[in-house]
């Protein structure tokens, strides 16, 4: 082992990542430190939202009907205490925003962290494995993929709601989106890690692994995925932003969260009612931060899989 | 299908014939829900039966204020309690140039209650109609019946032998794959004919000279369009673009764009149609709730708590946007004299949560409630605003709002009544109070025997043997009173919690002249071309 080697070792966590090649392209891109901060902004409003929304929407006991449809703060008719105004129902726009994305986002991480779970170990296990578990998984991989996504999460909400039937859908929903989304998103993991997969087991040092004896499992879980995961977490950046889509379009369609909860997409569905009649706020301002939301998280994507593509330095 | 296309065919031939002729006026106009059978006993539902009414006719008929007025009866008298005589107008030809006879009248009153039919309540089943001579029927009860004829203007007659000829006696029902001639085809008394139907799509009408009561006309149109237009925004589009001369209903969050513009008005008013809750009263143990062992809504204090905690002006305001009529009592005050004895519990949030406390839910209770969303005006913000005027009483409700569809299958006798909370709208087809007591208050078993609708089974011995009598009582003051006896019982009890009767709310051209119903039925026979 090298003099260098150790002393980065000793010097910690940080001074490596400011040594590190990404931190250099991360501090070239000025568009990415941007979509940085906003992704950060918007993370850690949705986080902190009990702490830091004027009004909670969730607390029912607190709604008053007649305060509802009144416009943003600025406008005539508006009331300073709601900011961007207020819903149909008197719930104010703000916090509603800072409640739902925390919603929307927590759909997506859980819905990406489910796809990327079974999409490793599906596809770890037909590339290290290859023959007829390769052909059965990755065959049911394509024909997955020939249908839309939206379609598969339309298909498996419908048919969970129908088993479970009614009343519990506020406890129900979020789960059912999770495993919705993340089903119909597992097949680009399994893709991407079996072809890096094949490459990498016939490596001399999986050679080496095997040689000596180790378990099939260890060798893939040590050896082989620590040398996939670059591919993965791009994969997961980006499917991120598009699970947070996702979820807002099955809201939007009414499948999703349903509106005593809502998420971005359910306030958008909302508001949509009331778009024509002049009533825009409560449409814009969730669907612009849909937008920014999206497309941070999308221009991060975007540079980490520049920044990670040895073919691109 | 061959028949369909050599139909067709021949339609489109008279159409462009008929277009050669003179200057017309064609009315167009979009509903939102579809006209998929012609077949006048298909299906019971408003839309259907209203627009059907314009081409057939039955012996009574409603006027703009709904009032009963003869149809293709030109009078009739009860000649003892069980004997009713109608006489019928003479001179009255179908479409295809039939005279309309006593036998047809018989044949009618024996399909409509035929396998199949959807409107088999019209008439009593085991009332018998005799034919005294071609243009005098009976009508033979078991037992008195005052409100016989209510239902009879959507009750249609038929003509016997064009029905016989072309395959039609047997009812073409809503579930029905196959069709026959009279599901596809029509033949009535009425003014207008149908020309082209393509089922669930459009449907072309004109006018139709020979009608017995063309001398009397009220309308000056030739031919009607009519569109179903599903989505409420490309409706209202429809309408401002001046591509329809009506469209209904229009949202009422956009009433105020279409009285801004300058061509097109919001025709307004109220509709018959109450909304209410209803609160599962049967049950030993409540569905969907953190109550064991017992049902709150068994304690008559419990209902009334709910009953104070909605502030209903509030819904009013701002859910209805002014559109509805807060109401006290489950049926309209158009359909009952005595509405204005009947009072609201007052919005007290304050009494309601007294009243809890002393049911022994100081703190509240859990509960599921039951909301359909896409079959009234704003049905689903209404449950939202409920839910929260509840939590603020410290009743925490679990709002599951269901397109209409699910949300039937699940309530109703045919899911088990399996609610415990819910909201619904009523409105009885006889524009009387036996039927919303019948339906809504009277007994019922767990498989739906008695109060059909009852959904909460509310149940009261009193209230029964008051609908019983109401049945049979032929003398208007008596019976009065006895309805009013009954409502104040049922609102003493909190039975149900009415809310609103909803409004009517249709988009007009300047150029068209229509009335509105409040039964949100259109007549073409009203409407008017400027």
């Amino acid at each position: 082992m090298s003099t260098d080697a150790q002393e980065l070792e000793r010097a910690g966590f940080w001074a490596r990542a400011r040594d590190s090649d990404i931190w250099y392209s991360f501090k070239r891109s000025k568009i990415t430190i941007v979509a940085a901060i906003i992704t950060v902004l918007i993370f850690g409003s949705a986080f902190f939202a009990p702490l830091i929304a004027p009004h909670n929407p969730f607390d029912l006991a607190t709604l008053s009907l007649l305060d509802s449809l009144l416009p943003p703060a600025w406008e005539q008719g508006g009331d300073p205490r709601y900011l961007l105004g207020t819903d149909d129902q008197g719930r104010d726009i703000l916090s509603t925003i800072l409640y739902g994305s925390r919603i929307s986002l927590a759909v997506g991480f859980a819905a990406v962290v489910f796809a990327a779970v079974l999409g490793i170990s599906l596809g770890l296990l037909a590339g290290y494995a290859g023959g007829r578990t390769d052909s059965i998984i990755m065959r049911i991989a394509d024909v997955q993929l020939t249908f839309p996504a939206i379609l598969i999460a339309l298909l498996i909400d419908g048919s969970v709601r129908g088993v479970l039937g009614g009343i519990d859908r506020e406890q129900s929903a979020f789960y059912v989106l999770v495993v919705s989304i993340g089903l119909s998103f597992w097949v680009q993991y399994a893709r991407t890690v079996r072809s890096s997969t094949l490459v990498e087991k016939n490596k001399e040092y999986v050679q080496a692994a095997r040689l000596i004896g180790l378990h099939p499992i260890r060798i893939m879980a040590r050896h082989v995925l620590p040398n996939v995961m670059g591919p993965v977490l791009v994969i997961a950046t980006i499917n991120l932003a598009l699970a947070v889509i996702t979820e807002a379009t099955l809201s939007f369609l009414g499948v999703g969260i349903p509106p005593t909860q809502p998420s971005l997409g359910t306030m958008i569905r909302i508001g949509n009612d009331f778009l024509f009649s002049g009533e825009w706020w409560i449409t814009i301002f969730p669907g612009i931060t849909l937008a920014i939301l999206v497309l941070a998280v999308n221009l991060l994507g975007d540079w980490l899989r520049d920044a990670l593509n040895p073919r691109l330095r | 299908m061959l028949l369909r296309k050599s139909l067709l065919g021949a339609t489109l031939l008279t159409g462009l014939f008929a277009t050669q002729a003179m200057a017309e006026n064609t009315f167009k106009f979009a509903f939102q829900g579809t006209l998929k059978s012609l077949d006048p006993y298909s299906l019971n539902e408003t839309f259907t039966l209203g627009t059907l009414g314009n081409v057939y006719e039955g012996l009574t008929k409603r006027g703009p204020d709904l009032q009963i007025a003869p149809g293709l009866a030109e009078s009739w008298e009860v000649v003892e309690p069980t004997r009713w005589r109608f006489h019928l107008r003479k001179g009255v030809k179908f479409h295809n140039g039939n005279d309309f006879t006593a036998a047809d009248v018989v044949f009618s009153a024996d399909r409509v209650r035929s396998e199949g039919s959807d409107l088999k309540t019209r008439i009593p089943a085991d009332a018998k109609f005799e034919a005294v001579d071609d243009y005098t029927v009976d009508v033979v009860l078991t037992s008195p019946n005052p409100i016989l004829h209510y239902e009879w203007d959507t009750w249609v007659m038929i003509d016997k032998e064009w029905a016989e000829a072309n395959d039609s006696v047997r009812v073409t029902s809503a579930s029905d794959q196959s069709a026959t001639t009279i599901s596809l085809q029509s033949n009535g008394t009425g003014p207008f004919k149908i020309t082209d139907h393509d089922g669930g799509v459009k449907t072309m009408m004109e006018s139709n000279p020979d009608w017995w009561d063309a001398g009397n006309k009220k309308y000056n149109i030739d031919k009607v369009e009519f569109a179903t237009i599903a989505s409420d925004a490309t409706r209202v589009a429809a309408l401002l673009s001046g591509e329809m001369d009506l469209v209904y209903p229009i949202p009422v969050q956009d009433i105020k764009r279409v009285e801004d513009n300058a061509t097109i008005s919001a025709k307004t008013g109220p509709e018959l149609r109450t909304i209410f809750l209803g609160m599962d009263q049967m049950r030993d143990e409540l569905l969907y709730s953190s109550v064991k062992g017992k049902n709150p809504f068994q304690d008559k204090r419990v209902r009334e708590a709910f009953y104070h905690a909605i502030d209903i002006e509030a819904i009013k305001q701002k859910v209805m946007r002014n559109l509805a009529t807060p109401s006290s009592i489950m049926i309209s005050p158009f359909m009952f004299d005595n509405a204005s004895k009947i009072a609201r519990l007052s919005y007290d949030p304050d009494a309601a949560k007294s009243l809890l406390k002393e049911a022994g839910y100081p703190d509240g209770f859990e509960v599921g409630m039951d909301c359909p969303n896409d079959r009234y005006v704003n049905d689903e913000a209404i449950c939202q605003a409920v839910v929260a005027m509840l939590a603020r009483v410290g009743v925490k409700v679990k709002l599951n709002a269901q397109p209409k569809a699910q949300y039937f299958a699940k309530v109703l006798a045919s899911g088990g009544f399996d609610t415990s909370f819910y909201l619904l709208g009523w409105t009885p087809g006889s524009f009387d109070s036996w039927n919303v007591l019948s339906n809504l208050h009277g007994c019922r078993d767990e498989a739906g025997n008695g109060g059909m609708f009852n959904l909460g089974g509310y149940c009261n011995n009193d209230v029964d043997s008051l609908t019983s009598q109401i049945l049979v009582e032929n003398d208007p003051n008596k019976r009065l009173d006895l309805i009013t006896q009954a409502y104040q019982i049922t609102t003493a009890e909190s039975a149900y919690i009415p809310l609103h009767q909803q409004g009517l709310a249709w988009g007009v051209s300047e150029k068209a002249d229509v009335v509105q119903r409040a039964d949100n039925v259109l007549m073409l026979y009203h409407v008017n071309m400027k």
